[in-house]
């Protein structure tokens, strides 16, 4: 068992592209630590130099104490996932799992315990005389799961394995996932897109964008103190509600509208007195809203009207879309919707009691001391 | 696009609403549904017709007599029905005459099975190398030998003779000796593959690049060398391609004439040099041309449909997702 370390990791392709920028990331041992970012921001890139199957242009890839810079992937102790599991066809499951161990010229008994004892971790021992075409999406899955396992390598590396599965499957996988790493005390680190499943399974999680890394973190603490407003817009779902806003002593205005910010407030921000006069970018996630007739808080200075465009109805709350004249705001996601018009639109998540209707003008409170700001010209967030 | 509306009968599950139902088909399935219509129908048996007949023609000539088959035309067979073996036991007879195939025959199969193997398996490891190894000039090396494609046989064959027979020399070095290979079967298998490598490596390089990159990447992390991963990946997955390249090859290379013609030698002749001589050499010999021909005609159908068999489709199902 052992940690990953990457020292100011960079690559930089033969056409010249700078895909990984300065990358120091340490994945401690044991540890479950997930690369989440969009669509091209280089964090399979960042997992294919740690296995070997991309050459590193500079900077040091340590795996324990070995420098693994020039180490062949075979010779670096670790196992892949492939995101297209990549099982071997014309074997059966069995071959599969046991084809490593058979190519490190194990002997025949303990690659048949090895690889049964793998089967039965992820509940395919029936299926071991089966081909892959013969399996489910979710079986291949865990054959892929199995393949790696069986090699009992220092570290797990995966490359966005749930993605190809139905959503169902993926949320069961995802809790199967994580109990399994916890369970093997195995070093994993796990790419992917999905903030979701970056939020429910890292005990860390390392956020880039661009080749950039932008935040490493817990799950919670990413939440919580964004550092910067790509990272506030994209852990979160629905994404944090963004706008221009003018600071005026303690008024916040935004558009026609205006909150009463309070000290408190300022005493944990106290970097935002400088803004005082001046434009920020205010954030608000979709949890801190409320239909003001059922919320708790009853001060005046913490809501705001707005015209609700849509009501979406989940059941367990309401999805509520609504307008703001201020100007909008592009947290840089280039996943993200993009966009368009002037005006901003919120969402706000609202108690199932609620009666909102769509097209009704509504009272909304804000639950002003979780808000977020940006510096406009920075986009980092303001703190002390 | 255009659309087919289909007429369908219901599953017999029990679960749904009896009567028929209509179907959106797409346009594959349109086109494969107007050839299986009435007309369509027709208009296939008068092709499969049109391309059969003279094969046929020939079978029938075959079975008749010498007189019948050079004063009336074969499809007065059909009024005159008369059934003969002897044109068949001249060709096929073990008598040391001249009209014995079974020599050729042997030839035709010491020419062609080990130039099949040695080409298709010089391609594998060719194709192999350009699209799964990294090293200098890899592309421009495959462009150059695709390029091969376009010269013709022709303009190679002398080079090529001078070759065998005297080697190859610049001043008092010699770069190739000279091994005198005119007239042996080494020198029949060197040219055919020479000349078969260029569309060997294209076709299989073409299939074997296509294979998943994660499932030769996966080999790579689990420990598997370029060596490992030939024959135990690329291989068994490259059946399919193998089949109908080595079909194809054992076509063309049995039914060559001119690079047998031209480096086998009379007593390495091949079948199609004996078939070749029979019309021309004897000139009026033509029954025994149809027994002839008909024989040598055995061997390459019943290699099709050995290896027609091969053509696995969906070898590759299960191994990567979509």
């Amino acid at each position: 068992m052992a940690g990953v370390t990457l020292n100011s990791v960079n690559k930089v392709y033969d056409n010249g592209f700078h895909a990984i920028h300065d990358l120091d990331l340490e994945i401690q041992d044991e540890e479950f630590l997930v690369l989440v970012g969009p669509s091209g921001c280089g964090k399979s890139t960042a997992l294919r130099m740690v296995a070997g199957l991309e050459t590193i242009t500079g900077g040091e890839m340590r795996i324990g104490d070995r420098v693994v810079n020039d180490v062949e992937p075979k010779d670096r102790d670790i196992a892949m996932v492939f995101q297209n599991y990549a099982l071997y066809p014309h074997m059966s499951v069995y071959d599969n799992i046991g084809f490593a161990l058979k190519l490190a010229k194990v002997p025949k008994a303990e690659i048949d315990e090895r690889v049964r004892k793998a089967a039965e971790i992820l509940e395919l021992t029936s299926n071991l005389d089966r081909k892959p075409g013969q399996l489910s999406g979710g079986q291949r899955q865990r054959v892929a799961m199995g393949r790696a396992i069986v090699r009992q390598p220092s570290a797990f590396l995966m490359d966005e394995p749930l993605s190809n599965l139905d959503a169902k499957l993926r949320v069961q996988m995802r809790a199967e996932i994580a109990a399994l790493q916890r369970q093997l005390a195995v070093t994993t680190l796990y790419v992917t897109h999905d903030q979701i499943e970056a939020m429910t399974m890292g005990d860390r999680v390392a956020v880039l964008k661009d080749g950039y890394l932008q935040q490493v973190d817990t799950p919670q603490n990413l939440y919580d103190r964004p550092v910067n407003l790509f990272v506030a817009a994209f852990i979160g779902s629905p994404s944090m509600n963004l706008c221009e806003a003018q600071l005026n002593g303690s008024e916040l205005r935004f558009g026609s509208r205006s909150v009463a910010l309070p000290d408190s407030l300022f005493a944990a921000r106290p970097a935002l007195r400088g803004f005082d006069g001046r434009k920020v970018i205010m954030g608000f996630r979709p949890e801190d809203l409320e239909d003001a007739a059922m919320s708790d808080d009853q001060d005046a200075a913490h809501r705001f009207s707005a015209q609700i465009s849509l009501v979406e109805a989940l059941g367990s709350e309401l999805m509520v879309h609504f307008d703001l004249d201020a100007p909008p705001v592009d947290s840089g996601d280039p996943d993200a919707v993009e966009v368009i018009g002037e005006h901003a639109t919120g969402v706000g998540r609202f108690s199932p009691r609620s009666g909102v209707r769509s097209g009704e003008n509504v009272e909304i409170a804000l639950d002003v001391a979780n808000m977020h700001f940006f510096d406009p010209d920075s986009r980092l967030a303001v703190w002390g | 696009m255009s659309v087919a509306i289909d007429d369908v009968d219901p599953p017999v599950d029990g679960t749904s609403k009896p009567g028929r139902r209509k179907r959106v088909l797409s346009t594959g399935q349109a086109t494969s549904r107007s050839l299986s219509s009435q007309p369509g129908r027709i208009i296939v048996y008068v092709l499969m017709f049109m391309w059969t007949v003279p094969t046929f023609g020939i079978l029938v000539s075959s079975f008749r007599s010498e007189i019948d088959v050079k004063t009336s035309g074969w499809w007065k067979w059909f009024t005159d029905p008369s059934i003969t073996l002897e044109n068949y036991r001249r060709v096929l007879s073990s008598a040391p005459g001249d009209d014995n195939m079974a020599k050729f025959f042997m030839n035709s199969l010491i020419i062609t099975i080990p130039s099949v193997i040695l080409s298709v398996g010089i391609a594998l490891l060719a194709s192999y190398a350009f699209s799964w190894m990294k090293f200098k000039g890899r592309d421009w090396i495959f462009v150059a030998v695709v390029a091969l494609l376009m010269v013709p046989l022709q303009m190679a064959l002398v080079p090529l003779l001078q070759l065998f027979t005297g080697g190859a020399h610049i001043g008092t070095v010699t770069i190739f000796p000279d091994l005198s290979l005119t007239g042996t079967y080494i020198g029949v298998w060197i040219a055919h593959v020479a000349f078969g490598l260029p569309f060997c490596i294209f076709i299989l390089k073409n299939f074997v690049s296509a294979l998943p990159k994660e499932l030769i990447e996966a080999a790579r992390v689990d420990g598997a060398g370029h060596g490992t991963t030939f024959v135990k990946l690329v291989v068994p997955l490259s059946v399919p391609a193998i089949a109908s390249l080595g079909i194809f090859q054992f076509m063309w290379i049995w039914n060559d004439y001119l690079i047998a013609l031209i480096f086998a030698g009379r007593d390495k002749a091949p079948v199609t040099m004996k078939l070749a001589q029979v019309a021309g050499e004897r000139g009026n010999a033509w029954h025994l041309l149809t027994a002839a021909g008909m024989v040598s005609m055995v061997l390459p159908i019943m290699v099709f449909f050995a290896l027609q068999r091969y053509f696995v489709r969906g070898l590759l199902a299960g191994a990567v997702k979509g």
